[in-house]
């Protein structure tokens, strides 16, 4: 038994399916995308802006975004505790990701949700 | 005469600063011989070179060696095998320290061995003649009980490499398979509760170096697989 800290569902399990999980949701959101692109040539942003408008839409990108958070989240930390050593750089490197991550989550909401 | 180049890890710490490899040239007389036979052949020639062996015929798994970049037991492993261009390179077992030459420090690798609990617990008092199981249930320690722990897999393994402190490893997660499996164990809560953590089994990434090399052809990420579906059977 390892006990961790840095790893987003502190379990081995938990960690292992939400990485699933989220990799179903990506890869759904972007089939859905390549289709939309695919299905609509000469696409202007007025259609694009309408496609973001719905409600589910909107849902299905944060859920895509949270995913995108979570499963980096699961990936550079495992990346990280197998090549990093040093502790130091390791707790940096998790922190400036998980920071990032963070970021990139509120403010894809913003973008979302903004006027 | 046929000669095979065979090129040899060599390290002695008390008297080299670094390894080095060593070419010999064996004369195998066109025969297929075994890689042990070679590297005996070799050791006629100088008797410093050193190598561990026992039974010879694939049971005991103390000649694990890595031969050509592939990790194997030298007494089953005819030359035809894994000669390439007529050379032979032999190293050590990858990722464990080297103690000399080809011999390797397996201390790790039983530590691993250790922490699964490789050991029937049941606190029920035996029957007066002996703990009896259905062929069924017996049948699922197949593929399971084989394991000779010659390390093989597990020094083949990245993830054993990077984590050999943390990550159980294909050998051990097989043994502790084997007692998860077995109707007679009664500790399977608390066996699964040492596992859930995100190295002791989550560290496998499924890459099957472990399948591939096994000398027995033994699974080991099937049971990791397995260990994985229990672990969520008792957590959801």
């Amino acid at each position: 038994m390892v006990t961790m800290i840095t790893n987003l569902g502190r379990s081995g399990l938990s960690d292992w399916l939400v990485q699933r999980i989220s990799a179903v949701v990506l890869a759904l959101y972007t089939l859905f995308l390549v289709a939309y692109v695919l299905f609509h040539p000469g696409l202007d942003y007025l259609t694009w802006s309408a496609l973001f408008e719905s409600t589910a839409m909107r849902i299905f990108t944060l859920a895509a975004l949270l995913s995108i958070a979570a499963h980096a989240w699961i990936g550079l930390w495992t990346i990280f505790t197998d090549y990093v050593k040093c502790t130091r750089l390791r707790l940096v490197l998790q922190v400036v990701v998980v920071l990032a991550l963070f970021t990139f989550v509120i403010w894809s909401v913003q973008v979302l949700w903004g006027a | 005469m046929t000669m095979l180049t065979v090129s040899v890890y060599r390290y002695n710490p008390d008297t080299d600063d670094k390894p080095y490899m060593q070419d010999f040239q064996v004369d195998t007389e066109g025969r297929d011989l075994m890689v042990l036979n070679v590297i005996m052949m070799i050791q006629e020639q100088d008797a410093s070179v050193v190598f561990r062996r026992s039974c010879r015929e694939g049971v005991c798994g103390s000649d694990g060696v890595n031969m050509n970049g592939r990790n194997g037991l030298t007494c089953i492993t005819p030359l035809s095998q894994v000669v390439k261009n007529n050379k032979l390179v032999l190293r050590p077992l990858p990722g464990l320290p080297v103690i000399r030459d080809l011999i390797v420090d397996m201390q790790m690798f039983y530590r691993q061995y250790e922490s699964i609990q490789p050991y029937l617990q049941n606190n029920t008092t035996p029957p007066a003649i002996e703990r009896l199981q259905s062929p069924e249930d017996r049948d699922k320690l197949d593929g399971l009980y084989e394991c000779i722990l010659c390390a093989c897999c597990s020094t083949s393994c990245p993830s054993f490499w990077w984590n050999p402190d943390k990550f159980v490893g294909p050998a051990g997660l097989l043994q502790a398979y084997r007692f998860l499996a077995d109707s007679r164990d009664e500790y399977t809560k608390e066996r699964l509760a040492r596992l859930d953590d995100p190295f002791s089994v989550f560290r496998c990434r499924g890459i099957m170096n472990c399948v591939s090399v096994c000398p027995k052809g033994l699974n080991p990420t099937h049971a990791i697989g397995k260990i994985r579906e229990m672990l969520m059977t008792q957590a959801t």
